[in-house]
């Protein structure tokens, strides 16, 4: 639904994902540089797989959330006479 | 909000970011929007103006309540892939049958609710009785979502159970107050965006680890000899075949007829999305979009279920009952506990973050719908038939606080009486099944009477509380209920809905034979063969909601052989 002058919801979702990709790649990109900080918060899960730490998922994942949320920030941006 | 008790995992800086800000967004939507709700339209029904899209996705949010997300997870654990039948034969049938054929009904109708339809179709005293039970079931309902969440979030985060549920809560009431239905729709799409990333890495790396679906299934054969979690259909001729005690006639016409049709077709929670959308060919596509991605939802639920039973050391998880030092987690906390296992800092926010949006998306359903029942047809019907729009629009915003005190009031009760969450579960399955067969009848054969319809919805459900109680009494009843001695809870529940969704049909076809009909002049909009449905013959067939419901219904059909 679009009211005259009503932000689209694909606007706040995308803005939203953004901000999440941004984090979580970052974080995911400081795991990399210091992974024992990282691992060390892990520890408490005890269930814990350790191959999951080679597949570096929280960059990959962080930038499709990036990717995907530039698409929508942009694409449904709020813009003046529309 | 950290305690520092014992729990399975805890949250970096970065998780606690991404929880904030997720919080700080449903709430600046729910501001944002409150500019324009201003008449009941806007506030009850979100002006009439969703996109078929936006109806679609949030008609399925509303349903993704944290029960549904954990409890469903966690029912895959235990009795394996036939806790998908809920999502597929229990649930697109139905959608893709309120799409064709009861949706022009509603929407021609322009009822504010499923009550308010019955209210039209049979009068007062149908609709009394329908909106009575709907709000009370709804706000305990909506209860039992919030302590289910904030017993997870406080056994895998150790949060304080108060605390969470205080916070989620007016959290919501914030939300839906201001922006009503329209807020809480458009935060259902944000929640439905987020439920998917965040607890779709689980089942990706999951089937990584466990060496792609044919691995899975091996391990799980390897874990569980002799046991079959891994076939929909073919354990299903004999109650004892299978984890469950079910057998095919429970899931077919149990589930897939009475139980599936009644909620996706009659619970207002749900049709509540669809009579918002903007025209009657949107209002059609939102459930077929909806059922669409219901087929997918298995993915993200059932699949942890069944990658927990592959990869966690063989009856990690037990009931609720079985739980000790040595057994110390539930099957219900499946979904998190792999969460943490794959899951790193931020991807663990974002995967707690979509337990929370489950729940917030379940509730704001709820509330939503016990706010448009209890003003449109509790309040105006019974109390103040005459005021202004501004009024009830008033009504709607302080029903919405109350609806959510109430919940907090009922999670608090479970808390304390437990079994209360397994006889309320059975209360509301009380209503759905006569419901479906009173609306249905309603809406397809002009002959049904008023009487027949309220006296048959009665009888519907006094017999379904009738055999629960005999069930409950005499537990050896279960082999007249369920046809077998070697039934259990579930087929019960399923064969207690065949039963009283018949009872109710035929009551109301018997009155309805031997009382006075309603003129064919007051059934128009309401009745199949009074009514006329615009045509969409002018659309080409890929625009026709019934081409895609033809679609999805053939993508299920697949599903169902390729998992037999």
């Amino acid at each position: 639904m679009q009211r005259s002058g009503m932000i689209s919801i694909w606007f706040f979702i995308g803005a939203l994902l953004l901000a999440y990709g941004v984090l979580i790649c970052g974080s995911g990109v400081y795991e990399l540089v210091a992974p024992s900080a990282a691992a060390a918060a892990r520890a408490e899960a005890n269930l814990h797989w350790d191959g999951v730490d080679g597949l570096h998922v929280a960059i990959w994942w962080g930038a499709l959330l990036i990717v995907m949320g530039a698409f929508y920030t942009f694409k449904f941006a709020p813009r003046k006479g529309k | 909000m950290l305690q520092a008790s014992s729990r399975l995992l805890s949250l970096s800086s970065v998780d606690l970011a991404i929880i904030v800000l997720y919080f700080i967004a449903v709430l600046g939507i729910g501001f944002y929007l409150k500019r324009y709700t201003k008449t009941g339209e806007d506030f009850f029904l979100a002006g009439r103006e969703m996109t078929a899209w936006v109806a679609g996705l949030s008609f399925l949010a509303a349903n993704l309540g944290s029960l549904e997300l954990m409890g469903w997870a966690g029912a895959a654990y235990q009795y394996g892939i036939l806790a998908a039948h809920w999502y597929w034969v229990g649930a697109i049938p139905a959608m893709l049958f309120l799409a064709i054929v009861m949706i022009p009904f509603y929407y021609i109708s322009k009822t504010h609710s499923v009550p308010g339809y019955l209210k039209l179709r049979f009068g007062e005293p149908a609709r009394a009785f329908s909106a009575i039970s709907f709000g009370f079931m709804t706000v305990l309902m909506s209860g039992i979502n919030m302590y289910a969440m904030a017993l997870v979030l406080k056994v895998v985060l150790g949060w304080d159970i108060s605390l969470s549920i205080w916070v989620s809560s007016i959290t919501v009431a914030l939300y839906v107050g201001l922006g009503g239905l329209l807020s809480a729709i458009f935060n259902e799409v944000l929640q439905f965006v987020l439920i998917w990333l965040g607890a779709l890495l689980v089942s990706i790396i999951g089937l990584v680890e466990a060496g792609g679906w044919n691995g899975m299934v091996a391990r799980i054969h390897a874990n569980y000899p002799g046991q079959n979690f891994t076939h929909m259909w073919s354990t299903l001729g004999s109650f004892k075949d299978n984890p469950m005690g079910i057998q095919w006639v429970a899931i077919v016409f149990g589930l897939g007829v009475f139980i599936s049709m009644g909620y996706w077709t009659t619970d207002f929670l749900v049709v509540q999305r669809v009579i918002s959308a903007k025209d009657l060919r949107a209002a059609k596509l939102a459930p077929v979009i909806g059922a669409a991605f219901k087929m997918c939802v298995p993915f993200i639920v059932i699949l942890p279920g069944l990658l927990g039973l592959a990869v966690l050391p063989k009856g990690f998880l037990v009931g609720e009952n079985a739980i000790s030092a040595l057994h110390p987690h539930s099957y219900n906390e499946v979904l998190p506990i792999m969460l943490a296992r794959y899951c790193g800092p931020g991807l663990m926010g974002l995967g707690i973050t979509a337990l929370i949006a489950g729940f917030m998306s379940g509730m704001a359903g709820n509330v939503s719908a016990f706010a448009t029942v209890w003003t449109y047809d509790i309040y105006r019907a019974m109390f103040r038939k005459n005021a202004s729009d501004a009024h009830y629009v008033s009504v709607g915003r302080w029903c919405t606080i109350l609806g959510v005190l109430v919940s907090i009031g009922t999670a608090y009760l479970v808390m304390h009486f437990k079994s209360i969450m397994d006889y309320v579960q059975a209360l509301f399955s009380f209503f759905i099944a006569p419901l479906f067969s009173t609306v249905l009848l309603g809406m397809l054969w002009k002959r049904t009477t008023p009487a027949g319809g309220f006296w048959g919805l009665l009888a519907g459900t006094m017999s379904s509380i009738g055999m629960y109680a005999w069930v409950k009494i005499d537990p050896a009843a279960i082999r007249f209920i369920a046809l077998s001695p070697y039934a259990k809870d579930m087929a019960e529940n399923m064969f207690r809905a065949l039963w009283s969704g018949l009872i109710c049909a035929l009551v109301t076809v018997v009155v309805s034979l031997v009382t006075k009909p309603k003129p064919e002049s007051e059934l128009v909009g309401l009745v199949y063969g009074c009514t006329e449905i615009p045509s969409e013959g002018d659309l080409p067939v890929y625009q026709r909601p019934i081409f895609w419901a033809g679609v999805v219904a053939a993508a299920f059909v697949v599903l169902q052989i390729i998992f037999w």
